[in-house]
């Protein structure tokens, strides 16, 4: 518990699952203030199912997890959120038939107080959402659905975003400009946990990274030492 | 013909209001509430028990509520019996379904459960007030009037016109104006994430469970007063409630409107060549047409 206060969220030794099986086998990870940590790792690997399980989704058999030093290992999605995390699942992240603007207003759900003036930085920082504002979601491409679902989950200013594989099934150029986003997002100070199957992009833009197979920490450390590691190079990068 | 259409309109409101409760408790809970009918029996009763109880015990006198058929107590017992079906309508959640809900129970089993509830308030009813035919004023007729382009209709169905149009007006702006509402739309979107957005699903579903039983309230008592009040009368509105909803795709509140004024007005103009007691039986009819034609109903196809 020593050096807990330098990380502003950590997995200590977590084992997790559905039903008899175990997906993560005693998996660590910490973040620091204000850095991003990529997660990557083939299909399987329990990438996604970590998010999850940071998140409150799942429970874990084993293991602790820690925000700020404060253990919320075990509580529920609606009290995590409360506590300056949020989270962009993979699929299924937005509201379809809701507009834009009720989407974003919906990520505002637990605020008590005026959320306009952050309902203005995000049309700032994804200006087609409000030239759209009052369209309905399921009429949006991939990209700017993905925009939304961000945009809904950073409302309540989080110091802590987790996102699930951001890019994935968008067409090229919407790839590049959702990681333009992110680190857009990350130098408005919030910390992020990217999970992506886009190894190589996601190390690029990363302080740090996680390689995770088959539910185990297979190596961590530098984002630039594992974009080096030839081994993870041919494993996890088709090269 | 004219005369059919408009009383069929009238009809078609009042299961919309019946409708459009299924809607909203299958869009959040993806639940079949097979006494939803029989909410629609216990507010009409219960306004009937306000109206020859303690209102006239307090001393609340029940003149005519001119130019209508029906005295002035109905207006205090009817929002008494929305409050109080809704309300009943969150126990038997609370007491009964949550219960299942929690233990994983699968869809049947709920609707099975549901069911078994429409049995109970049935029997109640019939047990406290007998199986007669009742009236919120016994005796009282009021003519049709005549209006322009030779449409008839009596006063008490212009007032229902005009009840529906207001509650569900008011559910509209509840639904898109407010912070509840919109997180009702949100919920019955994508609960997953719902939750994940910090929006308490219980209460959700209390406000889900309390609006559908208000609503079913409502029709009613309106039905008590178009027609008159039979243990059964909910139980026959159970067909025509869920034709509505399918045909305006369940889940859709607005499709749930319109779908039950079409049923109403097909169920009133097929009595210009079928027996009435056919009625229930034109409702199941177009059921089964959409179910196989089309069984994402009219406004269906955006649900995710």
């Amino acid at each position: 518990m020593d050096n807990t206060d330098d990380f502003i969220l950590e997995v200590k030794d977590t084992t997790v699952g559905y039903s008899k099986i175990d997906i993560l086998h005693g998996v660590h990870l910490q973040l620091k203030a204000g850095e991003i940590v990529s997660v990557i790792g083939p299909n399987g690997a329990g990438k996604s199912t970590l998010l999850k399980t940071i998140f409150g989704c799942l429970k874990p058999r084993k293991g602790k997890i820690l925000l700020k030093g404060e253990d919320i290992t075990g509580l529920k999605p609606e009290k995590i959120v409360r506590k300056g995390i949020s989270y962009v699942p993979q699929i299924a992240n937005v509201f379809p038939s809701l507009t834009i603007q009720e989407n974003l207003e919906m990520g505002a759900f637990t605020r008590t107080d005026n959320y306009s003036p952050r309902l203005q930085e995000m049309y700032e920082l994804f200006p087609v959402l409000e030239e759209r504002k009052h369209d309905k979601v399921n009429i949006l491409s991939g990209g700017q659905r993905q925009m939304v679902a961000m945009g809904r989950a950073l409302m309540l200013d989080p110091e802590v975003l987790l996102l699930d594989e951001p890019s994935a099934g968008l067409a090229p150029k919407f790839v590049s400009m959702i990681f333009e986003k992110i680190k857009d997002i990350n130098s408005t100070g919030v910390a992020l946990i990217l999970v992506e199957q886009n190894a190589k992009e996601a190390l690029s833009m990363a302080n740090r990274g996680y390689v995770l197979a088959t539910g185990r920490n297979v190596l961590n450390g530098e984002a630039k030492a594992i974009l080096a590691n030839e081994e993870v190079a041919r494993l996890y990068m088709g090269g | 013909m004219f005369e059919l259409i408009t009383y069929g309109i009238v009809l078609g409101s009042i299961i919309s209001l019946g409708a459009i409760g299924i809607s909203l408790i299958y869009g959040i809970l993806r639940f079949a509430n097979f006494s939803h009918g029989d909410l629609m029996t216990a507010g009409a009763y219960i306004a009937l028990f306000f109206i020859t109880g303690p209102l006239a015990w307090i001393g609340i006198p029940d003149n005519m509520f001119e130019p209508f058929s029906f005295g002035w107590r109905i207006v205090i017992a009817f929002p008494i019996s929305m409050l109080a079906v809704g309300g009943v309508a969150i126990l038997l959640d609370r007491v009964l379904y949550r219960k299942l809900r929690q233990m994983g129970s699968g869809r049947v089993t709920l609707a099975m459960s549901a069911l078994g509830a429409s049995f109970i308030i049935r029997m109640i009813v019939l047990i406290i007030w007998g199986a007669d035919y009742r009236f919120y004023k016994p005796g009282i007729l009021r003519p049709a009037l005549e209006l322009p382009l030779g449409i008839k209709i009596r006063p008490d169905q212009i007032l229902i016109l005009i009840i529906v149009s207001i509650l569900v007006i008011s559910l509209h702006l509840f639904l898109q104006r407010t912070k509840m509402g919109k997180a009702m739309r949100a919920t019955s979107d994508n609960m997953e994430l719902a939750r994940l957005s910090g929006i308490e699903i219980e209460k959700i579903i209390i406000w889900t469970w309390g609006i559908g039983g208000a609503l079913a309230a409502a029709a009613g008592v309106l039905y008590g007063i178009d027609v008159q009040l039979h243990p059964g009368m909910g139980w026959n509105f159970l067909i025509p409630l869920f034709a509505a909803s399918i045909l305006g795709s369940i889940g859709n509140i607005y499709g749930a409107l319109i779908g039950g004024l079409i049923i109403g007005v097909v169920q009133q103009v097929s009595t210009a060549i079928l027996l009435p007691t056919y009625k229930p039986a034109v409702a199941f009819l177009i059921m089964i047409v959409i179910l196989l034609m089309r069984p994402e109903g009219i406004f269906g196809g955006s649900r995710t």
